[in-house]
């Protein structure tokens, strides 16, 4: 009998989820701090070690920058190692971030995207994970449980591979405490697929070495040169293990995704679990006779300039709707997006529209809102407020 | 795919509620989604759950539900506390948990005559099998008994599995509530429907 046939189907919400992922990774380490909408992954991880169903240690610090601390230690002395946080308490972490990356520790955490304060505001956006674009992280963002659970173990097998750290995100409460179908693995399969962590260097009393240590001008540069080529190194990494999962678990997974898009003039871009509404819109406007599509993407960074290109690259209009802002200038998927565009072959005109920001719902008929404003729109514009009384 | 939205108060077990309905209907081999209304609750307060079925591979949407098929009341002093009636479409389901029949409830609450009207008296069965306590009996198990006959599914074969995994404490008696709702709801279908 193939091992897949002896997964359990079964009922989760997005952060337990997270948790079966963890626990099917055979995480060594854990460390975290409660924040809402996270705390329950953290409670379940804590149980799962407590019962012994997870042999994992279980590390109880006083701050998120604390977590992300103890699990960079942990990841450096060879252990798999893992932490969860959300909004401010990823935050709180940010110094940390670029250490994981400058240290080349491949620790995974999962963030689940929730407002920032103030105004204090637990529900969803994804600027906390976003405002962490440039420490060096590898960022994959997610639209249903199943892909969560999945992604948390893909994380692990990309992250030891490039020694980057990775973040899996997903949505505060629309996933984090939202039960629908998963299918968890059996053990064996995932061992399979991922295989115990080892590092080369990792921290060894016998042999004694330094790390982190001091750089100067004539040789820091030369790490910064090789974070950006294990990014490089990343993306191909990313193709190959999303392959190699399809073939063994049967789910295929991509940079970006694609639905309806085959003969699409018109393209909606967003990322995360809007994804699974503005579905659900462009499959009605189909039934109108609206060539329209979506683009989601899913892996941020490394970023799929290619087959961001590849599926935008001759369409009539792409509209990009982003649940994040960045003050000062537009939604952050949109400016990625049209810089990725820069100097493609029929680049489309690209509008970018914000929504939904602090968990403001973003129903079907607000996607076919903005699909039909951008549809009438002559010339691009930066932000397009979608929804916002002023 | 059917909406169903479950209203309660803060403490009375609506998310469980909503949890368990979803896994039932899971079981009969459909797509579910079950979420709270995401907000920051406090007990005794207005709140509210929801659930989607539909068939397996259908587009499901992630938004609250704004006009749901059905409804499930676990507190009746709810029905004239908020609008639970707000975006019910017509021909769904109202189901209540109360010691009145469907007539003198929808005489009493002013329930249009295009719903479907099933009552039971959860508070009375949840103290009897000893789940909660008087000043806060758990009747969201019982509840969902009464669905289950009013609805016609889940059957109370699947309920009964999904609660005896989904409850924290006490599985056999919720279970037992369960039943004991399920052979007592008493139903009304007004001849518009």
């Amino acid at each position: 009998m193939k091992l897949i046939e002896k997964s359990q189907y079964t009922v989760l919400k997005g952060n337990y989820a997270v948790a079966y992922g963890v626990k099917l990774a055979r995480v060594e380490v854990i460390s975290a701090y409660p924040i809402t909408p996270q705390t329950t992954i953290s409670e379940k991880l804590a149980d799962m070690t407590a019962t012994g169903e997870l042999k994992a240690r279980f590390i109880t610090v006083e701050s998120e920058h604390s977590a992300i601390s103890a699990v960079i230690a942990s990841s450096l002395a060879g252990a798999r190692s893992f932490t969860a946080t959300a909004s401010q308490g990823l935050a709180l972490m940010h110094e940390m971030l670029h250490w994981a990356t400058g240290a080349r520790a491949p620790v995974v955490m999962v963030n689940v995207n929730r407002a920032l304060a103030p105004s204090w505001n637990i529900w969803t956006e994804q600027t906390d994970s976003l405002a962490q674009r440039d420490t060096g992280w590898l960022q994959i963002y997610n639209e249903s449980n199943q892909e969560v659970l999945d992604t948390t173990i893909l994380a692990f097998k990309i992250a030891e591979r490039v020694y980057l750290p990775t973040m899996v995100v997903l949505d505060a409460f629309i996933l984090s405490h939202t039960s629908e179908p998963v299918e968890i693995y059996p053990q064996e399969l995932v061992d399979e697929f991922l295989p115990p962590y080892e590092h080369p260097n990792a921290i060894n009393f016998d042999d004694p070495r330094a790390i982190g240590a001091f750089a100067r001008p004539d040789y820091y540069m030369e790490f910064r040169y090789n974070i950006q080529k294990a990014h490089e190194e990343a993306l191909r990494v990313f193709k190959e293990e999303t392959e190699l999962f399809a073939e063994m678990f049967g789910r295929k997974y991509d940079t970006v995704e694609e639905f309806m898009l085959d003969d699409a003039d018109y393209v909606l871009v967003l990322a995360g679990s809007t994804a699974t509404t503005a579905k659900y819109a462009v499959a009605q406007l189909r039934e109108r006779g609206e060539k329209v599509g979506i683009m989601r993407i899913k892996l941020f960074r490394p970023f799929p300039v290619e087959d961001v290109r590849r599926v935008l690259s001759g369409r009539k209009k792409v509209a990009v709707i982003d649940r994040n802002l960045s003050f000062g200038h537009s939604g952050i998927f949109y400016m990625e997006t049209k810089a990725a565009m820069y100097g493609a072959k029929d680049r489309p005109p690209i509008f970018g529209y914000v929504a939904g920001l602090g968990g403001r719902d973003i129903r079907p008929q607000d996607i076919i809102d903005m699909y039909e404003d951008m549809k009438r729109r002559e010339e691009p514009e930066n932000i397009i407020w979608k929804g916002v009384r002023v | 795919m059917i909406e169903i939205r479950i209203h309660g108060r803060g403490g009375q077990g609506g998310v469980v509620a909503s949890e368990i309905l979803a896994k039932a209907f899971f079981k009969e081999g459909k797509y579910i989604q079950a979420f709270p209304h995401f907000g920051v609750e406090r007990r005794g307060a207005p709140v509210a759950a929801f659930v989607r079925v539909g068939e397996p591979g259908s587009l499901f949407v992630r938004t609250n539900i704004y006009e749901p098929d059905h409804i499930i009341v676990l507190d009746p002093t709810l029905l004239t506390a908020v609008n639970v009636m707000e975006g019910l479409k017509p021909g769904g389901w109202i189901v209540v948990n109360t010691p009145q029949d469907p007539e003198e409830l929808i005489k009493d609450v002013g329930i249009p005559p295009t719903y479907k009207v099933a009552t039971v008296d959860a508070t009375s069965i949840a103290l009897k099998h000893r789940l909660g306590n008087r000043m806060n009996p758990i009747v969201n198990t019982a509840i969902l008994g009464a669905f289950s006959r009013a609805f016609g599914a889940p059957s109370l074969e699947n309920l009964l599995e999904a609660i005896r995994e989904e409850v924290p404490v006490k599985p056999e008696e919720n279970a037992a509530a369960a039943k004991e709702a399920y052979e007592s709801t008493k139903i009304l279908i007004p001849q518009e429907v």
